[in-house]
């Protein structure tokens, strides 16, 4: 396969993938950012809480036996099958369109792949591929997005003129668990366009995404993640979007177990009356790290954000919370909110939180909290004393705790399957 | 039905000792009461039949039908007939109340060998009791007790009674912060509850609870321990005269 990169990535001069014209000086471009960043370092300002050499170095990322922990509990990629989607499968980081729908068209919807639209001399993502990721380079850097751009030979390309009903969802799978995986996805909505996109499942021993997305004046993206199935793997993931006039973006993540697992957003609205909400429930238990570190950008006037991180976390899991919103000078009228919250439900758990605003502007309306708390001890016994069980009761303290960041999914058909999962996830902690 | 001997409990973080040695024996059927100035134990052996954590039994027992409830966990003691109504019912944000009721019922249920109640009939049972203590489907569906007046919250209690059918019933000064009405209302949820096969043990400072629900036996509690046992006459002296008289015939 061309230019997949080896367990031992992250070499300063790769052999980049093969290219036609349109992405090989994207990608030339993106390998000297890279160059010019190098690897993070814990001593780096949003690495503090996370080491990055478990995402960088090859030895971290091996794994005793194909298959380990694969699916053992987790999230499913069989959670949304109730919404009937039209599914792109990678196997093993590689498009599989045995395992994906039979037929790929969907009416306004274009699909391309990043391995056979490289070769093209044109393409319409020239504006978007590497593109948003670059902006996303100021004023943080992220080298292993610049890396995700130079290398990936993976991944989809989606262009949406309507307003689709029937959501797109990528579900990975694998049985490789010493694959290194590149994957990069690039999102544009034109104007007025809708589209629902799910991601489930993870595969390999590391895994780097990107997932750029453009919207259009009043396109509305809506985003699901369900990740985190394995105990073993490294995962990195980048969202770059950046909003037109009036335009709302909803994403939300589920991170369930897994090992090691990096999220970042970098979001920028661009145009005026846009709206950006960035969620996430974390359930974390033992040797899990989740990190989350959100960029929000307010950089016109009349716009609206939210980020709402909620965790749940137990027997020596790690969260991370970092965030930020950035208001411009010109971004008056701005309404800003973040919130993140964890629960641990024993002593040996821990959150660590840095939320952050900047405002130039004067007439802003922001507001940040962050929280850290066990169980309500006074509840769990009202709970018991009207005879439901211990574990049963701190069950359903679980479920009150992230009933607000369920909230944050405005399809409740989706936010049922993402519901079923967290319920699926408490019944098998036996001895919560 | 309930046989507490000796009870000596002390705080389990401090070396606080809360009462005494409290000796009160409650027959099938039978509603006492206790009463007693602030601070003398009332709600704390509430809590320790309902088996709250924080506090050390450090001797005696407590016997229902026979079994050692000191031995159980909360929920156990819910399954085995025990049920609490709470001087501060707590609130439980994103649990609704409907939720809550019947993750309840079916636990207990569950415990005992019983089938789970269905949807359908549970709806009807909740719906039933709800109109009785005048409480509205709004207030069912909300999360539990949050936002809910006082009143609310101790019709509240009283309706979870209702529907779990407890055989020990403790009212822990359910009827504090009640108006006239709804002091009536719960009276008469209670009073519906009465039964040859149940039992009561109401706390409380008023004899205007008492004089909806007749107890059969009133105790008077002070310094954590029983020091007077008497019939409903009881309650009026209280009533007219306070504690002080009482306090000091048992320390003269
Ligand atoms: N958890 C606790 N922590 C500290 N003091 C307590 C606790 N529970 C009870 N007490 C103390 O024990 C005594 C009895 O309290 P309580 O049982 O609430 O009395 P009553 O209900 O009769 O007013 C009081 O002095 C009270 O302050
Ligand atoms: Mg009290």
């Amino acid at each position: 396969m061309i230019g997949q990169a080896k367990p031992d990535g992250y070499t300063p001069a790769p052999n980049l993938p093969q290219s036609g014209a349109w992405l090989r000086g994207l990608r030339e471009a993106a390998l000297v950012r890279f160059q010019a960043m190098g690897l993070p370092q814990r001593r780096d300002e949003y690495w503090r809480y996370t080491d990055p050499t478990r995402l960088t170095v090859a030895q971290a990322a091996t794994v005793s036996g194909a298959g380990a922990g694969a699916g053992a509990g987790g999230v499913v990629s069989a959670a949304f099958d109730a919404a009937q989607a039209l599914q792109l499968v990678f196997t093993d980081g590689v498009f599989d369109g045995a395992a994906s729908s039979p037929d790929l068209a969907l009416d306004g919807v274009e699909i391309d792949h990043l391995a056979e639209a490289c070769a093209h001399d044109l393409h319409w993502a020239r504006d978007i591929y590497g593109q948003l990721e670059t902006n996303g380079q100021t004023p943080v850097a992220r080298p292993l997005a610049a890396w995700n751009t130079a290398m990936a030979a993976q991944g989809v390309l989606i262009r949406v003129r309507a307003a689709v009903l029937r959501p797109i969802q990528i579900v990975y799978q694998g049985t490789d668990m010493q694959a290194d995986l590149i994957l990069h996805h690039c999102i544009r909505l034109e104007e007025g366009a809708q589209l629902t996109l799910l991601e489930t499942g993870c595969s390999g021993a590391r895994s780097n995404h990107v997932l750029e997305v453009d919207l259009g004046d009043r396109a509305q993206f809506h985003h699901l993640r369900l990740q985190g199935e394995d105990a073993v793997a490294a995962r990195v993931t980048h969202i770059f979007a950046q909003l037109g006039c009036d335009s709302h973006m909803r994403s939300f993540t589920l991170s369930a177990d897994g090992a090691l697992i990096r999220n970042e957003a970098v979001i920028e609205m661009l145009g005026a009356d846009a709206s950006a909400h960035i969620a996430g429930a974390a359930l974390g238990k033992g040797r899990v790290h989740h990190d989350d570190t959100i960029f929000v950008t307010h950089g016109a006037p009349n716009c609206e954000s939210r980020q709402v991180f909620k965790k749940v976390l137990r027997d020596g899991a790690v969260g991370v919370f970092q965030g930020k919103i950035l208001v411009r000078p010109v971004a008056q009228k701005t309404d800003g909110y973040q919130i993140s919250q964890a629960l641990l439900l024993d002593d040996d758990a821990q959150f660590l939180a840095k939320p952050e605003l900047e405002i130039y502007a004067d007439d802003v309306k922001c507001s940040h909290g962050s929280t850290t708390g066990a169980l309500d001890e006074t509840a769990l016994f009202y709970l018991r004393s009207r005879g439901v069980g211990l574990v049963q009761a701190q069950a359903l303290l679980v479920l009150a705790f992230l009933a607000e960041v369920l909230e944050e999914i405005e399809d409740r058909d989706l936010a049922a399957l993402v519901q079923t999962q967290l319920e699926m996830w408490l019944d098998r902690q036996q001895t919560l | 039905m309930l046989e507490i001997k000796n009870l000596h409990v002390k705080l389990e973080e401090e070396d606080k000792v809360i009462l005494r040695g409290v000796d009160l024996k409650i027959g099938a059927g039978e509603v006492h009461a206790i009463m007693g100035p602030n601070g003398s134990g009332k709600s704390t052996t509430s809590y320790v039949l309902a088996g709250r954590d924080g506090y050390e039994v450090t001797d005696g027992t407590v016997l229902l039908d026979g079994e050692d409830l000191l031995a159980m966990e909360p929920e156990e003691r819910a399954a085995a007939g025990v049920f609490l109504a709470f001087q501060y019912p707590v609130e439980i944000p994103g649990v609704g109340n409907m939720t809550f009721l019947r993750t309840a019922l079916n636990a207990q249920r569950k415990a005992r060998g019983e089938p789970e109640m269905s949807a359908g009939d549970f709806l009807k049972l909740v719906r039933e009791k709800a109109k009785t203590l005048k409480i509205d489907a709004d207030m069912l569906k909300r999360p539990v007790n949050v936002g809910f007046s006082g009143g609310e919250k101790k019709r509240n209690e009283i309706l979870q009674m209702a529907i779990l059918e407890p055989k020990l019933c403790i009212l822990d000064e359910t009827d504090s912060g009640l108006d006239v009405d709804a002091m009536k209302l719960v009276s008469e949820g209670v009073n519906a509850l009465r039964d040859a096969g149940r039992s009561f043990l109401v706390i409380t400072h008023y004899q205007r609870l008492l004089d909806h629900i007749k107890p059969d036996v009133v105790h008077i509690m002070a310094h954590g321990r029983i020091i007077k046992t008497g019939g409903p006459e009881l309650a009026l002296e209280v009533e007219n005269n306070g504690y002080a008289d009482l306090l000091a015939e048992v320390a003269g």
